[in-house]
């Protein structure tokens, strides 16, 4: 086999080189000074490096090729997943603009993280080896570990990276153990080889091919925060700074799913009947718990936290259904999911204060009365996250449970929705504080930058937008996924 | 002339929505102005609903004012509205009642005025969505839509226990609209299979081929979300705590429209498209209606609250609306549509007096009045109209729906019509009980003497009210010749249906019992098999 790699395959990654390269000049910048004006300075590259990002990606829309000798390939699926990481980026960057201002983490460093993330997320779903994956999700996975951890001072902040750290390496350690078998088992790792492989007349699936299966799962369901992996979920959430917060429950679980969508409907589909049945398991448990526990938070960001566990679970039904065309929903689901959660953060931040988070439910009570701006707006998140029309959760749950409907799995669509209707209760208990009760003590003024309102504005349109004509992003999704 | 160019539904639909994003704009301390925007634009919108009923064909069975555009044309998601005898009458109460719920809440609403008004507008788009959608995902997103301005409504400006009454509303209605979500999505792929079109057009699925099985499965899941919504016994336990705690619109527009979403539902949704599994259902659904019927009346005689007093009558008579629709007969199923206009118009007049009575004592206990007739005696004039054509008095519009009901349900089923008419007679019992209780015999509380009679905008409201108690009572037939050819449309088609499908089952018969037997397997009753098999076993 000859390895060539001609400067044409670097045209295809002009997206993944933009990121990268902003990431070290924000490195570069950071070093002459530490001050806010330095870092602002940093989150204005980061700006303008994922905005230049995001347009190139849109000028590669449709396109398609193998590059770097196919370890690496350029699709509508990749390409629409990359454009929800830039828009995590994009969102998540103008709100830290005064965020970061406000906790004191004033280090340029901050956003080169930010940036390798996303670039790590972007290598994991275009690649078309198992090698390449593995090294997007620990480029992406190293720079979250040190950004939930960068609030040094506060406790909370500190366990929560050391926690998903050491959970994290070992659900890595799981996912290279799990992609070790399968090696030993078919001796490829290249997602294409390995389909011809399972593909072919002769194949029987070995123990040591289905353990691989099974380690992959577990990798990945950490990733994307399923039960029973997701005790980590909570306390990273909690602890994390709150911007990361956002960044981690969309980007991540976006990333994962896009991995884990490639390798299991292109090499591993005629499999599906062994390990949709694993996936099943995991979905309802995943729904159950998530929407159960969450009923008895009363911090917010904890509370945020079960529903992505349980929203992970919704997620998972599709990926069980098994339906090529229908797996759409999943990309449509996350990108609907990253403006309510978002939204949602962006929520939380603007009621905190230096040293005074605000994330009990409590602190929300009578927020109606004194700024309906952001209560109307934190309401139309959580319907959203409800599944309430014409908002787009709505759409997206339509879209989920229709494709278990056309598998026909009833029943996981049936434990679905009415675990959605119980997650009903805990979404409309934050509506109820916010509307129906009176302030416990006085909330202060607050801090309505144009970064915070920007970014709620973007995903309350956004929301609206694909809630009432969802036909667009509907097409778009369905188009990337015709590469399976 | 049934058809007209100019998008009157839609107009209808958006106008109040309209209104509500102008209200955002307000200021709020602006209160009276945001009242008479409020007023005017339900009194404009009920202005553009008139033409409906002038306009409207009523030799015809098909939907009128029909406006189609494609929302998601390759999913079969369509922008459909469109309304037959069926609707039209429900349409023209909701807009009716709107304007009574606004001038009602005048005075009641003293806190967050801007806010009320919008959740209301808000409320009144997605009512008349529903009842105009005619494609299961447009309908099943008003439907759901209509959740949350009555949550609000609840929640805000209810009474002390509202959280707790808003919540249950909110969940017994999400449980069961979320099943019948997942029954379209079985409907539409199973339609898909048989047809070859993806499509949510109401009116292309009733031509769909259900086997019996899945049938009984989607029945039931629209079923119980309909059943929640109406509410029928045993899920109507969120009603009396809802009604109890809204504010008085609010109880207004739940008993006077809401609940009717669910009798309306079994209309044009779950019967006609499952009509095999709707008559096999027929003795389960009149047995739980007159549980209803006779539970809801007992427990009524018991309640020491007005409003949960007619809280639980409203289970009632709801009671009747699904005993007279399950009879299905023509005299069952007219009586049923006009039950529904009837306890809007009686229930929702109660709602209001009690909100008017309310607002002088604070107080909705039986027992803190007594004699109320001596220093309100123009209130008791209304009072008693209302009352007596709740409970059904000839020459008030109850007694033409009670009395078509029980005829339909007589003729359906001798008991089912009996043990009706004893739900007349509990009826009379708790409302004059109440009435009693409340106005007559000697003012005991202090309190009670210096009660001020009725103002203006208050004898204005109730006015509307009898009017339209004795209009419907004495001329009913403008009424029923809109809805005549669509009932009859209805049956027809469901008596059809029902006939095709009995046919396809196989049902026993003499002649061929072999030739039957591969139908039925197609037909996925495997046990019938089993049994011929057990009774030729050389076969």
């Amino acid at each position: 086999m000859e390895f060539m790699v001609s400067a044409e395959n670097f045209w295809w990654i002009v997206p993944e080189i933009v990121v990268t390269a902003c990431a070290l000049l924000v490195l570069i910048v950071s070093v002459f000074d530490k001050g806010e004006r330095v870092t602002t300075a940093c989150g204005a590259i980061c700006l303008v490096g994922s905005l230049t990002s995001l347009l190139c990606l849109l000028s590669i829309w449709g396109e398609s090729a193998d590059v770097f000798n196919g370890l690496y390939t350029i699709d509508p699926f990749g390409t629409f997943f990359k454009i929800i990481f830039v828009i995590i980026l994009v969102l998540v960057t103008i709100i830290s603009l005064r965020y970061t201002a406000r906790e004191e983490i004033l280090l340029g460093e901050y956003y080169t993280l930010l940036m390798l993330g996303v670039l790590g997320m972007m290598v994991m779903v275009s690649s078309n080896s198992f090698i390449t994956i593995f090294i997007g999700l620990e480029v992406m996975s190293l720079a979250i570990y040190v950004l939930c951890g960068l609030m040094r001072d506060s406790v909370k902040s500190v366990e929560a990276s050391l926690k998903y750290f050491l959970l994290g390496a070992f659900a890595t350690a799981f996912l290279l153990y799990g992609i070790a078998m399968i090696f030993a088992a078919t001796g490829t790792i290249d997602l294409k080889e390995l389909n011809v492989f399972v593909s072919s007349r002769g194949f029987a699936a070995t123990p040591v091919f289905l353990g691989g299966i099974a380690l992959l799962i577990v990798g990945f369901g950490f990733k994307i925060a399923s039960v029973p992996f997701h005790m980590w979920t909570p306390d990273v959430y909690e602890g994390a700074p709150t911007s990361i917060t956002a960044y981690m429950a969309t980007g991540v679980k976006a990333a994962a799913f896009g991995a884990f969508l490639r390798v299991f409907y292109t090499a591993l589909l005629p499999l599906i009947s062994d390990w949709s049945m694993m996936l099943w398991v995991i979905a309802v448990l995943t729904m159950v718990v998530g929407n159960v526990i969450a009923l008895v938070q009363t911090n917010l960001k904890r509370l945020l936290a079960y529903s992505s566990i349980a929203h992970a679970g919704y997620l998972l039904i599709a990926f069980v259904a098994g339906d090529k065309a229908l797996s759409s929903s999943v990309l449509f689901y996350l990108i609907v999911y990253t403006f309510m959660n978002i939204g949602a953060f962006t929520v939380v931040i603007l009621l905190g204060r230096k040293g005074e988070p605000n994330e009990e439910i409590e602190s929300y009570a009578g927020l109606a009365a004194r700024h309906p701006f952001i209560a109307l707006s934190m309401s139309i998140f959580l319907l959203s996250l409800t599944g309430i029309p014409p908002l787009a959760g709505f759409m997206g749950k339509f879209y989920i449970f229709s494709s278990a409907i056309k598998a026909h799995y009833y029943w996981l669509a049936v434990i679905g929705v009415l675990s959605s209707a119980v997650a009903a209760y805990y979404y409309l208990r934050v509506l109820m504080y916010m509307y129906f009760k009176e302030p416990e003590r006085e909330l202060g003024a607050v801090d309505l930058s144009p970064a915070y309102v920007i970014v709620i504005l973007i995903s309350i349109a956004a929301l609206l937008y694909m809630g009432i004509l969802p036909r667009e992003v509907f097409l778009l999704a369905q188009q990337s996924v015709c590469i399976f | 002339m049934g058809q007209c160019s100019f998008p009157i539904l839609s107009v209808l639909v958006f106008v109040p929505l309209l209104g509500a994003v102008t209200l955002l704009f307000v200021r709020r301390e602006h209160e009276s102005y945001i009242k008479g925007f409020t007023l005017v634009f339900s009194i404009i919108e009920f202005a553009i609903s008139l033409p409906l009923y002038f306009y409207f064909d009523e030799k015809t069975t098909a939907m009128q004012f029909v406006e189609k555009l494609p929302w998601f044309p390759e999913w079969g998601i369509s922008y459909y509205l469109g309304i037959d005898g069926i609707s039209l009458l429900l349409v023209l109460l909701t807009t009716f009642l709107t304007i009574l719920c606004v001038l009602c809440s005048w005075k009641a609403i003293e806190t967050r005025v801007k806010e009320y008004y919008v959740t209301f507008l808000v409320l009144e788009t997605a009512m008349i969505g529903t009842l105009c959608a005619l494609d299961l995902v447009l309908f099943y997103v008003f439907w759901e839509l209509m959740l949350i301005p009555m949550y609000l409504l609840i929640g805000v400006w209810g009474g002390p226990r509202r959280i707790y009454a808003a919540i249950k509303f909110f969940l017994f209605t999400m449980v069961g609209s979320v099943l019948m979500l997942l029954a379209i999505f079985a409907l539409y792929f199973h339609y898909f299979k048989t047809a070859g079109v993806y499509t949510f057009d109401v009116l292309e699925l009733y031509k769909a081929q259900v086997p019996i099985g899945l049938q009984y499965w989607l029945f039931a899941a629209f079923a119980l979300s309909f059943a929640i919504k109406v509410p029928m016994f045993p899920v109507h336990t969120w009603l009396p705590d809802a009604h109890t705690e809204a504010p008085t619109a609010g109880s207004v527009i739940l008993a006077g429209v809401l609940l009717k979403m669910g009798t309306y539902g079994f209309l044009r949704f779950a019967i006609p498209l499952f009509p095999a599994a709707a008559f096999a259902a027929v003795p389960l659904m009149s047995i739980l209606a007159l549980i209803g019927i006779i539970y809801g009346a007992i427990v009524s005689m018991m309640q020491p609250d007005l409003k949960r007093l007619i809280a639980f009558s409203s289970v009632s008579h709801l009671g009747y609306v699904m005993l007279g629709m399950f009879a299905f007969n023509m005299q069952g199923v007219e009586g049923s549509i006009y039950q529904m206009l009837n306890h809007g118009i009686s229930t929702g007049g109660l709602f209001l007096i009690v909100g008017m009575i309310y607002e002088r004592r604070h107080t909705r206990m039986i027992a803190d009045f007594g004699g109320l007739s001596t220093p309100m005696p123009i209130f008791a004039a209304f009072f008693m109209i209302v009352t007596l054509s709740s409970l059904a008095l000839p020459g008030t519009n109850g007694f033409v729906g009670e009395f078509l009901i029980l005829l339909g349900a007589f003729r359906a089923n001798k008991l089912f019509g009996i043990l009706g008419t004893t739900g007349v007679v509990l009826g009379a019992v708790y409302m004059f009980w109440m009435f009693q209780r409340v106005m007559f015999g000697e003012v005991t509380k202090e309190a009670n003497k210096k009660l001020v009679d009725l103002g203006k905008r208050e004898v204005l409201i109730l006015c509307s009210v009898v009017f339209f108690i004795i209009l419907m009572g004495v001329y009913p037939k403008m009424f029923f010749k809109k809805m005549d050819s669509s009932v009859e449309g209805f049956l027809k088609f469901v008596k059809e249906r029902n006939a095709q499908y009995l046919a396809l089952e196989g049902a026993p018969s003499p002649v061929a019992p072999v030739k039957v037997a591969p139908v039925k397997v197609a037909l996925d009753t495997g046990l019938e098999t089993a049994l011929d098999k057990l009774k030729n076993p050389e076969k």
